[in-house]
């Protein structure tokens, strides 16, 4: 079969001692900053990319990707034992994760966020082998309207799984794709909306963007919530699950697993949309709805299933289309381009190494991930208790010198100070980042595709819903937004935002 | 009665009825969207050529995504007026000013006074922005900081920053 001989050239690559080194070193980078609250996947990737230029490709991905799933096993540490979510996904986990904990179950807890991690990983892992290469073969046929109208759909359900207000989550879309087209237009050469500013005539940076909304931002919006914790390091007890956990969970995981690695492949989901999926679906389903909230273990297997499964499938449009479905991808296209590698349905033709090579590794991490946590979670613990007022300067630290490294050029950390303010601003009017970033990414790709697609059919724009491809794309688009506008279902949405939501 | 009751018991400003603010968030946000729509609306109908839909221009893009945006922050202001919402909360003007000045004047230190005095710019004002400030504490992290970066980044991954101020010829510290 193919598949397998795919894997096993992709094993082949991901099993050199330095691939398993850099996935080593990704996977700890990753449970790090996702144990630790105020720093996500996000910031610390878009650090590392300019040291990420030293590396080869494959070992680039590798620890990159390490640690974005990594982040998602770690933070699931934090919801459990301090009641945060070291990253944003493992919000969900904090609902049942916490209750268990203080009822001195935290052992289970974390033990079954673990294996459901790891179960959803292995599915997810073969989920990407699978699904990727056909998908990969399709779009090699997409146009420049079909690109434009999938792009379309993955705004639109980037703004589904954004908190509050659907306008206010459509706006910051579009003000994304307008930041975005900032610098030289690519048609004409002329520089647009640079006010004779030179720093800006290649565009703003994504990750200086990235760094400013998620990652000044969070720490002026933490400075001022005060440094409070409550950390249940001495009652964590003995790890391993009952038997009576275990027939609870296995049905959660295995849904969970199957939500997951469904919405992580839709452009604009990921983990955090899975995980929020999940533990409605397990509260809709489960024999006991009233436990949770009170310390339910399905809530705690269901969306760590989900959150984990969604993380890795989320590749798949990275990988296959070269769309990013979330701000990593877009880091993780960012990390291919350096490398001088166009992203694409092509990569997989011609770079199987890279593609493969990547993906067995995911396996290899996940497998890493359980063996190394475990036993570590007393080092995870220890660290959770150095006081916020340490790690915020060193953040920073990193930060200024990622972001000053790039072009070696001031201008750089004015702009991430610039989209700090507005990070903040944007909380303090409850207007989503995520859904920004996103737009950031695509702006210029949308406004290429938009014109390549408009002179192919003379300036007709029916030209997306004649195309039978494009068109499920914009109805699908249609049907979202229609689904979550819709009264009844929005209450619906926001309960479970308002509800579920612990402080952020 | 009810009627009454109500006017007896609601703040005034109930009175005026359906236009009052009830979503300053929104109402805030609103504005905001309307003010960046329109002005990139303007600022590249000014500058840019709008080309058709055939060969679109420059200005094609910006000012189709510009008017949704206006549109959209109306959209934001009307619900301002119609579901009810919680205040903007306070802004805390001493981390934010002091976080973000601190990453700028890393930026604009570290050429002209190196890496040195520019980590110790970021480290101290930085720490001065948050709740306690105890100057033995951010000596120690700042010391640890810079001896990381120095290690790790400069000698570690060979990133190009200068170490010592300019106007020392012979920097002390070589790594």
């Amino acid at each position: 079969m193919d598949v397998l001989n795919n894997l096993w050239l992709g094993f082949g690559v991901a099993i050199t001692p330095i691939h398993l080194l850099y996935a080593l070193i990704g996977v700890m980078l990753g449970t790090l900053i996702g144990v630790l609250p105020g720093i996500g996947p996000v910031a610390t990737i878009a650090m590392l990319l300019p040291i990420t230029f030293n590396l080869s490709p494959v070992a680039a991905l590798i620890m990159l990707a390490g640690i974005y799933y990594g982040a998602q096993y770690g933070g699931s540490t934090t919801a459990i034992l301090v009641n945060l979510p070291g990253e944003s996904a493992s919000v969900v986990t904090c609902l049942d994760g916490y209750q268990m904990a203080r009822q001195g179950r935290a052992g289970p807890a974390l033990a079954t966020a673990a294996l459901a991690s790891f179960f959803a990983g292995c599915v997810a892992t073969l989920v990407i082998a699978v699904a990727a290469p056909p998908l990969a073969e399709v779009a090699l046929k997409f146009g420049p309207a079909e690109y434009f109208s999938l792009m379309v759909l993955g705004l639109v359900a980037a703004t589904v799984l954004a908190h509050g207000s659907l306008t206010k989550a459509i706006a910051m879309v579009v003000l994304g794709l307008l930041l975005g087209i900032i610098g030289t237009d690519v048609n004409s050469g002329v520089l647009r909306f640079t006010f004779g500013i030179p720093e800006l005539s290649d565009g703003i940076g994504f990750v200086v963007v990235a760094m400013g909304m998620f990652g000044t931002a969070e720490i002026i919006a933490n400075l001022e919530q005060g440094d409070k914790r409550e950390v249940f390091t001495a009652k964590v007890g003995k790890l391993m699950p009952s038997r009576e956990d275990f027939k609870r969970m296995w049905a959660p995981i295995l849904r969970g697993t199957a939500l997951g690695s469904f919405l992580g492949i839709l452009p604009g989901g990921g983990a955090l949309l899975a995980s929020f999926g999940a533990y409605t679906l397990e509260k809709k389903v489960s024999k006991y709805p009233q436990q949770f909230g009170k310390g339910a273990i399905e809530g705690v297997a269901g969306p760590e299933a989900a959150n984990n499964a969604g993380a890795q499938t989320s590749f798949i449009p990275m990988l296959t289309l070269g769309i990013p479905g979330n701000a990593v991808m877009a880091l993780m296209i960012g990390a291919l381009m350096i490398q001088g590698i166009a992203p694409g349905p092509q990569v997989m033709n011609e770079k199987p190494e890279l593609f493969w090579g990547l993906i067995a590794s995911m396996w290899l991490g996940n497998l890493m991930l359980v063996v190394l946590n475990l036993p570590m979670i007393g080092m995870w613990i220890k660290l959770l208790s150095v006081p916020y007022r340490y790690l915020y300067p060193s953040i920073l630290v990193f930060m200024a010198i990622g972001v000053f490294s790039l072009s070696n050029n001031p201008f750089d950390l004015v702009v991430m100070a610039a989209f700090g303010v507005l990070g903040y601003i944007c909380v303090k009017l409850e207007c989503e980042p995520a859904p920004l970033i996103l737009g950031f990414i695509l702006g210029p790709l949308m406004e290429e595709n938009l014109r390549r697609a408009m002179l192919l059919s003379r300036g007709d724009p029916m030209t997306f819903l004649t195309k039978p491809i494009s068109a499920g794309f914009i109805i699908a688009s249609v049907i979202l937004l229609v689904i979550v506008a819709l009264p009844a279902l929005r209450k619906k949405r926001e309960e479970v935002f308002v509800a579920e939501e612990p402080k952020v | 009665m009810e009627i009454l009751e109500r006017c007896y018991t609601l703040p005034p400003q109930e009175e005026e009825g359906e236009m009052r603010i009830k979503s300053p968030k929104d109402l805030w946000a609103g504005l905001m969207f309307i003010g960046i729509g329109v002005f990139f609306v303007v600022w590249a109908l000014m500058h840019y050529q709008m080309g058709n839909a055939v060969r679109m221009g420059p200005a094609y893009f910006p000012v189709m995504l510009g008017g949704l945006l206006a549109f959209l922050g109306v959209l934001t202001l009307l619900e301002s007026f119609a579901m009810e919402g919680p205040p903007v909360p306070k802004f805390a003007f001493r981390p934010l000013i002091l976080i973000s000045g601190a990453c700028v004047v890393y930026g604009y230190l570290m050429k002209p006074a190196g890496l040195i005095l520019a980590t110790a710019a970021l480290v101290f004002i930085s720490a001065y922005g948050g709740h306690e400030f105890k100057w033995k504490e951010v000596a120690i992290l700042y010391v640890v900081l810079i001896a990381f970066s120095l290690l790790v980044f400069v000698k570690g991954l060979t990133l190009p920053f200068p170490i010592c101020p300019g106007f020392i010829e012979n920097c002390p510290i070589r790594l």
